[in-house]
């Protein structure tokens, strides 16, 4: 009888030391990769790592200029492709489709979310760059915005459609048209979700390496306009991190810092946003 | 307003409209809207069974019976309502001021026919912009300021927000709540306000208020009420519409109604025999 107390107890205490020790592993990764990054990287991030372009082999010194402002635009033009398409496909599925067209749609949605995004990069390949015969900026944020646009679409319909019947109806019955409701009542009312969806989708395709290897390529220098290969951070960290130079590795942490950080920034001030609770919280 | 004198003999109060009595009243009444032979189908059931009914201008018409009876349902018909649901089919003429409600654009007739909801809905905006909103998007020229007072001294509720018309609308009170809603849906003039149930989230003080209300706003606009709340009807209303599993059994003025029934089903509801 006690044997089995004693068991019981001591496999209640190994399951909950076991069940602890990997919630903080689970935490703990966040916080060593940051503390690693910061470790290696810390040292390289300096003003010339943000106004520099990239000095050859054997130099010291130089920066990432390029690599900044070349995800900058590529996440300029992946929002501009990917967010409209997201939002006003989502405007539709919550707002107008039928059960099933809706079905099909998020479940269309759902499985372009899973496509690997190496795949979405020769996609954007054999659309963009094939036709345009180079690699481009443009083809980079192609490939970035299609990725995007399951995610805004997904979330952003979730947060249409928990806006509340009663004030679709309170607003049609004032002699609003369908779309008039939807752009001064609904939108509206979701607008904090949407803004969520939107950053969170943001973050997301601004760490990806895989579909710019061979859409947007890499550059060493300034990108001019939109119709030449470009730097982006993601890219610069896989190219430096393989290759054998040592100064090359300490500014591919620091690239990765940098990066790490932007979305860690985007992350907390979605969840800010979010937080804050949406106008509705008391109806 | 522009609504046409009816014949006495023009108004159906099936199966017991071919009383004398009922009649006489409404020689000196004008009639605001008039619904004949509606059925309402929902799917393929049916909800609503060859209605008839005249809504007079400027009176107070209340719609009563037991849930599910069909008096949200055909208070929904009335301003095509009913057209944001799936399936809904509806067969028979609603006419507004002698012309029918399906010929023309739904939401200029929403503008002219106002809806109040059973759960205050106000706007997750300020309180003056809900009473705006209707304005605004319709285009008023009226100035939009001198249009929200007028609105919120209507439904008795200026005083007690004019100090704070930019605060939230969900920091009033429910009862308030819903005046508030009331006065967004006078801020577009309707020629009838539709009330469902408008008094069945408030506590007996609320009530109490929007009852006073309705009377005052008889003056402005013809009121057609659903309550389940038959001293509510008694209290409020001019007439008294009676349905059952979807059919007009009684339609008369409310103190002949709630004093003599001629349908012993009325008699059996009004005295609590089911219900």
């Amino acid at each position: 009888m006690s044997l089995g107390l004693g068991w019981r107890k001591f496999v209640s205490g190994f399951m909950l030391t076991m069940t602890g020790i990997c919630a903080v592993v689970a935490v703990s990764a966040l916080f060593l990769i940051l503390g690693y990054l910061v470790f290696h990287g810390g040292a390289s991030v300096n003003w010339n790592f943000f106004t520099k372009l990239p000095v050859p082999v054997g130099e010291t010194g130089g920066g990432m200029a390029n690599a900044i402002v070349g995800s900058g635009k590529l996440l300029l033009l992946a929002t501009l492709i990917g967010v409209p398409i997201g939002f006003l496909g989502a405007i539709y599925l919550a707002e107008f489709s039928g059960t099933t067209t809706a079905f099909i749609v998020r479940y269309a949605a759902d499985l372009l979310n899973g496509v690997p995004s190496i795949v979405i990069g020769i996609f954007a390949y054999s659309l963009v760059v094939l036709p345009f015969k180079h690699f481009s900026t443009l083809a980079g944020g192609c490939a970035l915005g299609v990725m995007m646009i399951p995610i805004t679409l997904r979330s952003t319909e979730e947060f249409l459609r928990s806006v509340p019947n009663a004030l679709r109806e309170g607003a049609m019955a004032l002699g609003a048209s369908k779309w008039k409701a939807i752009a001064t009542v609904i939108v509206p009312c979701a607008y904090r979700g949407i803004l969520t969806a939107i950053l969170l989708a943001f973050a997301r395709v601004a760490g990806e390496t895989a579909p710019l290897l061979f859409t947007a390529l890499g550059n060493s220098f300034w990108s001019p306009g939109w119709n030449q290969p470009t730097a982006s951070l993601p890219v610069v960290i896989y190219n430096y991190a393989i290759s054998p130079y040592e100064d090359w590795h300490r500014q591919a942490w620091a690239a990765g810092l940098v990066l790490l950080s932007l979305i860690l920034v985007i992350n907390i001030v979605a969840r800010g946003v979010l937080a804050r609770g949406t106008p509705l919280s008391r109806s | 307003m522009h609504a046409s004198v009816r014949p006495a003999v023009s108004l159906n109060i099936p199966p017991t409209g071919s009383n004398a009595e009922t009649r006489e009243p409404a020689t000196a009444l004008t009639m605001s809207m008039c619904v004949s032979k509606v059925n309402f189908f929902y799917g393929s059931k049916q909800t609503l069974f060859d209605i008839n009914l005249e809504i007079a201008a400027n009176k107070v018409t209340a719609l009563i019976g037991p849930s599910g009876c069909g008096k949200s349902t055909l208070l929904r018909t009335l301003n095509r309502m009913y057209e944001t649901l799936r399936d809904a089919r509806l067969e028979g003429e609603i006419l507004l001021d002698g012309k029918s409600i399906f010929n023309q654009d739904v939401t200029s007739l929403r503008r002219r026919v106002g809806m109040v909801f059973q759960r205050p809905n106000p706007f997750p905006k300020s309180i003056f912009d809900n009473v705006a909103y209707g304005p605004r998007i319709n285009g008023s020229k009226v100035p939009i300021a001198d249009c929200v007072e007028k609105s919120l001294r209507r439904a008795a509720l200026w005083d007690e927000v004019k100090d704070h018309l930019h605060k939230s609308a969900y920091e009033l009170s429910g009862g308030q709540q819903q005046r508030l809603c009331i006065a967004r849906a006078l801020a577009v003039d309707p020629e009838v306000l539709l009330l469902d149930e408008p008094c069945s989230a408030l506590d007996p003080i609320s009530t109490a208020k929007i009852e006073e209300l309705l009377v005052q706003l008889k003056e402005f606009c013809t009121i057609v009420t659903v309550t389940h709340n038959m001293q509510q009807a008694a209290r409020v209303s001019d007439f008294t519409a009676f349905l059952l599993i979807g059919q007009l059994i009684e339609f008369s003025p409310t103190a002949q109604l709630f004093t003599t029934p001629k349908d012993p089903r009325t008699e059996a509801y009004i005295t609590g025999r089911f219900g």
